[in-house]
C-alpha cells in the first residue's frame, strides 16, 4: 500500500515468455514428427546452457539471480535458436551459440529488456558465420536420404562427432529447400525442374513446409491471445509476399512462387516469434509496419541476391539497429494534439 | 439513439460496486469532534473569519474566499471553535494544514438560510452565492464551481453532467443519483440557465441502470428541464476512464479538449452530478455546502454510503462499517488514483484525518484485497501501455525518460497530458509503478521551472539594480556639470562687457557671415 494504483491485472513478464514458449509447441511437435527426435535433444540443450550463462552473468553483474532467472526469457531465446540451428550440429556448437546470444547479445547490454538486437538472431548470426559448414547439414526428412541414424546414432554423433563406420555427414544429411533451390538456379536450372525434386512438397520443403505450418498455428494463438498484435506478422508476411509475387511474376523461371518463400525457411517463424520480440522491435504501429516490411524486403534479397541461403535473422538484426530511428519518427499524435476534431 | 464515440485504450477493472449499494444513503451520526480545513478545494486557502472560543452554527461561514480560485468554508454543525491550528489532512505529501476544530453542541442549530429563485438573479449575483456557499466540484478535483462557470464571452453549446463515476469501488453518484435525481436535474438546470448552455447531457455508465432510470424519470417530471427539452440522459460504455472530463467529453461529442485548453474553449462544460445537487442546495434551499455522500467499503462488514459532514474523522466513519480484523489500512478515494492513509503512527496521513468535500470513498485495505505489489521487473516495451493509455502517449518512452531524468524529452513526449489514471501502471506485466514516475517527473520539472522563475526574477533584480546605480551615477555627473556649466554662465553674465570687447565681437560675427557666404556661392557656382 504506498501509491495507486493499488490493483493490477494478473499478468507477469513470465506468463507472457511462457505462452510464447508454448506456442513453438505445434511447430516442434511436427519437427518431431518429420524429423525424428534430434531437436529435442538441441532445445534441451540450448536451454540448460542459456539458464546456466543468464546465471552466472547476473551473479557477476551483481543482479538478483531468481527474479531474472523465473522471467522465461533466457529460455524463450534458447528455444528459438535450437530451431535455427541443424538438429545434427554438435553439442558445442549449440553451446557457443546460446552462450553467446545471452552473455553478450542479452545481458552485456543490460539484461532483460535492454538489448537492441533479438539475441536469439545475434547466436545464429555468430554461428553461420564463424561454423557456416556446421550449419548446412541438415536432417532431411524421413525416407528421404541414402541412410538414416537411428536416435541413439545420432546421439553418438551429437557429443562425439563419431558416425557409424561406412557413412559420412553428406549421406546422412542434405542443405535446406531454399539453400537447394539456390545452388540449383546458379546451375542454370529452371524454378520447375527443381521444384519436381523429392525434397520440396506442396508449399515448401517436405516436411519443413508442415513444421511452418506449425508455427504459423502457434503464431495465431499468440495472435489470439493478444500477446502480440497483428502489425508485424502480416506486414511481414504480405510484403514477402507481394515481393516474391512481383519478382514471380516478372520471371517464373528463375524466381520461385511466393507461397514458397512464406513456407520456406524461418518466415514464418520469424514473422510470428522473431521479429515481434518486443524489446527489439519498434512500440509504435506505424512502426511495427515499416519495420517488418523492411524486414521482408531484406530477407528476399538476401534470399535472392546475397550469400546466405535463408534471410530472416539478418534481415531482422539490420532491422532492429534502425528501431530507435523508425520510432522516432512514427509518434503517433496525442489526444488533444490531434489537429482535427470530428 | 444517440451517435457515442470512443476515446483511445482503457480498462476493465473488477468494478466491487455492487457491495455498497445494496443500503439506501444513510446519515453519519455527530461525531464528538469535527475537523475542518480551510483548504478543502483547488486555489486559495480560505481566511479564518472565527476565532477561538466562538460558538458557531450550522452553516456560518468560518473561512472566507481569498482570492479569485477559493472557496468559503463553513461549521459544518452548530458547536464551539476549540483550536485554529495546523492539522494532519488527506493530502499525499501528509502535510499539516490549517484547520478548525469545532466541538459540536449537539443542537444542529442553523443559521437563518436565504433561499433565492436563481431567475430573479443575475448570473454574477448566483456566481457569489456559490462561492460563498463553499460550492465546489465534488468529483474529486474540488475545484470552485463559480470559476467553472465564469466563462467570459465563450458560447457554451453542451453542459455535461458527469455521472460516470468510472472508479472501481466507488458508489457515491450512483446513490444519489437513484435517491435524489430530481435535485440534481433542478441543479443541472441552474447550471444550464448560468452557462447559457444548449442542451444538458448526463454521462452515466451503463452499470448504473437504476441510476439511468431516475434521472429520466427526474427530467420527465421536472417542469423546467421540460420547459426546455434539453435535458437527455445517456448511458456510456463502462470503461475506465471513461468519467475523466475529457474522456467523457470525447465520447458523448466527438469533440476533443485541445491539449493545455480547457473544456470551454470548445464550447463544453462539465460538472460532477453531486456538484449539480450541491448547486441546487445552495440556492434554492441556502444552504452552504456541509456534507457529502461518502462511500465506505472494502474490508469492512456492511459496504454502505453515508451522508457525512465535512470534518468527521474518516476513521469514526468507518467504524460505523466496522473494518475487518484484517484491515491494513486505507485508501481515500478509488483503487485506481486514491490516496493512502496509514493506520495510526505510520509515516503519510493517517485514518483520523477528516472528510472532506473531495472525499467521495474510503476504503479498507487488506492484504487479500490488495496484495503487496511484486517487484518491478525492466520493461520489456510489451507496449500494453500503450494499448490502455487514454490520453494516446507512449508510457513506456515517458517512464524511460522519467527514470533517465530526461525531462525535456518527458515533455517532448507530452508528459503533462498525462491524467495519471493509472490504466498502464494496471496492466503492466513487468509491474513498475509507472505513474508514480510520471508524478516525480512532473514535480521535477515544476520545481526546475519555479527554481528558473527565482533565478529570473533575481537576475532581472540585479540587472535592474545595476542599471539603476549606473543611471544615477549618469544623472549625478550631468547635475555636476550643469551645475559648472551654470556657474560659469552666471560668472560671465555677472561681467559686463566693455564697449572694446563688444566692437570686437561684432566684427568676429560679421567675417563669420561672410566666410559663410563664399562657402555657400562656392558650392552653388563651383566653376565661378
Amino acid at each position: 500500500m504506498f501509491f495507486s494504483p493499488f490493483i493490477s491485472k494478473p499478468d507477469s513478464v513470465a506468463q507472457i515468455m511462457l505462452k510464447v514458449i508454448l506456442a513453438l509447441i505445434p511447430g516442434i511437435a511436427l519437427y518431431v514428427w518429420y524429423f525424428g527426435p534430434a531437436i529435442l535433444v538441441s532445445i534441451t540443450l540450448a536451454s540448460i546452457t542459456a539458464l546456466a550463462t543468464e546465471a552466472a552473468m547476473l551473479k557477476l553483474r551483481n543482479r538478483p539471480i531468481g527474479p531474472f532467472l523465473k522471467d522465461n526469457s533466457a529460455l524463450l531465446t534458447a528455444w528459438l535458436l535450437a530451431l535455427s540451428i541443424p538438429p545434427l550440429a554438435p553439442w558445442w556448437l549449440v553451446v557457443v551459440g546460446t552462450a553467446f546470444a545471452i552473455a553478450i547479445a542479452k545481458q552485456l547490454y543490460g539484461g532483460l529488456g535492454n538489448n537492441p538486437f533479438n539475441p536469439a538472431m545475434v547466436g545464429y548470426a555468430v554461428l553461420i558465420i564463424s561454423f557456416p559448414v556446421h550449419m548446412t547439414h541438415w536432417l532431411a526428412p524421413q525416407g528421404l536420404v541414402l541412410a538414416e541414424l537411428s536416435f541413439a546414432q545420432q546421439l553418438q554423433y551429437i557429443f562425439s562427432g563419431v558416425l557409424p563406420p561406412s557413412l559420412t555427414l553428406d549421406a546422412i544429411s542434405m542443405a535446406t529447400p531454399l539453400d537447394t533451390l539456390k545452388t540449383h538456379l546458379h546451375l542454370e536450372e529452371s524454378v520447375q525442374q527443381i521444384l519436381n525434386m523429392p525434397i520440396y512438397g506442396h508449399l515448401g520443403g517436405q516436411g519443413s513446409e508442415m513444421v511452418a505450418l506449425g508455427f504459423l498455428i502457434g503464431g495465431l494463438y499468440l495472435l489470439a491471445s493478444r500477446i502480440i498484435s497483428w502489425h508485424i506478422p502480416v506486414a511481414y508476411l504480405g510484403s514477402l509476399f507481394i515481393i516474391a509475387a512481383i519478382f514471380h511474376l516478372v520471371d517464373p523461371t528463375h524466381y520461385v512462387a511466393p507461397l514458397f518463400h512464406l513456407f520456406s525457411g524461418a518466415a514464418i517463424l520469424g514473422a510470428f516469434f522473431i521479429l515481434t520480440d518486443p524489446v527489439s522491435s519498434p512500440t509504435t504501429n506505424k512502426g511495427r509496419l515499416i519495420f517488418a516490411a523492411g524486414a521482408a524486403f531484406l530477407t528476399y534479397m538476401i534470399r535472392v541476391f546475397g550469400g546466405f541461403p535463408d534471410g530472416v535473422a539478418f534481415a531482422t538484426l539490420l532491422m532492429n539497429i534502425s528501431v530507435p530511428l523508425i520510432v522516432l519518427y512514427t509518434q503517433p499524435k496525442v489526444f488533444g494534439k490531434k489537429g482535427k476534431q470530428s | 439513439m444517440r451517435k457515442l464515440f470512443h476515446f483511445h485504450g482503457g480498462i476493465h477493472p473488477p468494478s466491487n460496486k455492487t457491495q455498497s449499494t445494496q443500503t439506501a444513503i444513510t446519515s453519519a451520526p455527530l461525531p464528538t469532534k469535527l475537523t475542518i480545513p480551510f483548504h478543502q478545494h483547488a486555489g486559495e486557502t480560505a481566511k479564518p473569519v472565527v476565532k477561538v472560543g466562538d460558538h458557531v452554527l450550522k452553516g456560518q461561514l468560518i473561512g472566507m474566499p481569498d482570492g479569485f480560485v477559493s472557496s468559503a468554508v463553513h461549521a459544518s454543525t452548530s458547536g464551539t471553535i476549540a483550536a485554529i491550528d495546523m492539522q494532519l489532512i488527506a493530502h499525499p505529501s501528509g502535510l499539516p494544514n490549517l484547520c478548525a476544530t469545532l466541538i459540536p453542541d449537539g443542537k444542529d442549530e442553523w443559521v437563518t438560510l436565504n433561499p433565492v429563485d436563481y431567475r430573479s438573479h443575475s448570473v454574477a449575483e448566483l456566481q457569489q452565492l456559490l462561492r460563498m456557499a463553499g460550492v465546489v466540484g465534488l468529483g474529486g478535483a474540488a475545484f470552485p464551481s463559480d470559476v467553472k462557470l465564469r466563462i467570459g464571452k465563450q458560447k457554451i453549446k453542451t453542459l455535461i453532467l458527469n455521472g460516470a463515476e468510472c472508479e472501481p469501488y466507488i458508489t457515491c453518484d450512483d446513490m444519489l443519483m437513484r435517491e435524489r435525481a430530481a435535485e440534481i436535474v433542478q441543479g443541472a438546470e441552474i447550471l444550464r440557465f448560468m452557462l447559457d448552455a444548449d442542451e444538458v447531457l448526463y454521462g452515466v455508465e451503463d452499470n448504473k441502470p437504476e441510476a439511468i432510470a431516475a434521472l429520466q424519470q427526474a427530467i420527465t417530471a421536472s417542469k423546467s428541464a421540460q420547459q426546455n427539452k434539453s435535458h437527455e440522459v445517456i448511458a456510456i460504455p463502462t470503461i475506465y476512464p471513461g468519467g475523466s472530463a475529457k474522456q467523457l467529453i470525447r465520447v458523448l461529442t466527438g469533440l476533443e479538449v485541445p491539449s493545455g485548453k480547457l473544456p470551454t474553449d470548445i464550447g463544453v462544460q462539465c460538472f460532477n452530478v453531486a456538484t449539480a445537487y450541491t448547486v441546487h442546495r445552495a440556492l434554492a434551499h441556502g444552504e452552504p455546502l456541509l456534507s457529502r455522500v461518502v462511500t465506505i467499503t472494502g474490508n469492512v462488514r456492511k459496504a454502505q454510503n453515508y451522508e457525512v459532514l465535512i470534518g468527521v474523522p474518516i476513521n469514526e466513519l468507518v467504524a460505523l462499517s466496522v473494518a475487518l480484523s484484517d484491515t491494513n489500512g486505507y485508501i481515500m478515494g478509488g483503487p485506481m488514483m486514491g490516496v493512502p492513509l496509514h493506520a495510526m503512527n505510520a509515516p503519510g496521513p493517517a485514518v483520523q484525518v477528516p472528510v472532506v468535500k473531495a472525499t467521495n470513498c474510503v476504503i479498507a485495505a487488506s492484504a487479500k484485497l490488495f496484495p503487496p505489489p511484486q517487484p518491478a521487473l525492466p520493461c520489456i516495451r510489451c507496449t500494453r501501455c500503450v494499448e490502455v493509455c487514454p490520453a494516446d502517449l507512449q508510457p513506456q518512452d515517458l517512464y524511460w525518460f522519467a527514470q533517465s531524468k530526461e525531462f525535456g524529452r518527458a515533455q517532448a513526449f507530452s508528459l503533462f497530458d498525462c491524467i495519471e489514471c493509472g490504466a498502464c501502471s494496471y496492466v503492466c506485466p513487468s509491474h513498475i509503478p509507472l505513474v508514480q514516475y510520471y508524478r516525480f517527473a512532473k514535480s521535477e520539472i515544476r520545481a526546475r521551472e519555479y527554481d528558473k522563475l527565482l533565478a529570473d526574477q533575481a537576475r532581472e533584480r540585479h540587472d535592474y539594480r545595476e542599471h539603476r546605480i549606473e543611471r544615477e551615477k549618469r544623472e549625478k555627473a550631468e547635475k555636476l556639470a550643469a551645475k559648472e556649466k551654470a556657474a560659469q554662465a552666471a560668472k560671465l553674465a555677472a561681467q559686463p562687457l566693455t564697449p572694446q570687447q563688444q566692437t570686437e565681437q561684432a566684427e568676429l560675427a560679421a567675417r563669420r557671415e561672410h566666410i559663410r557666404e563664399v562657402a555657400q556661392s562656392a558650392v552653388e557656382h563651383p566653376e565661378g
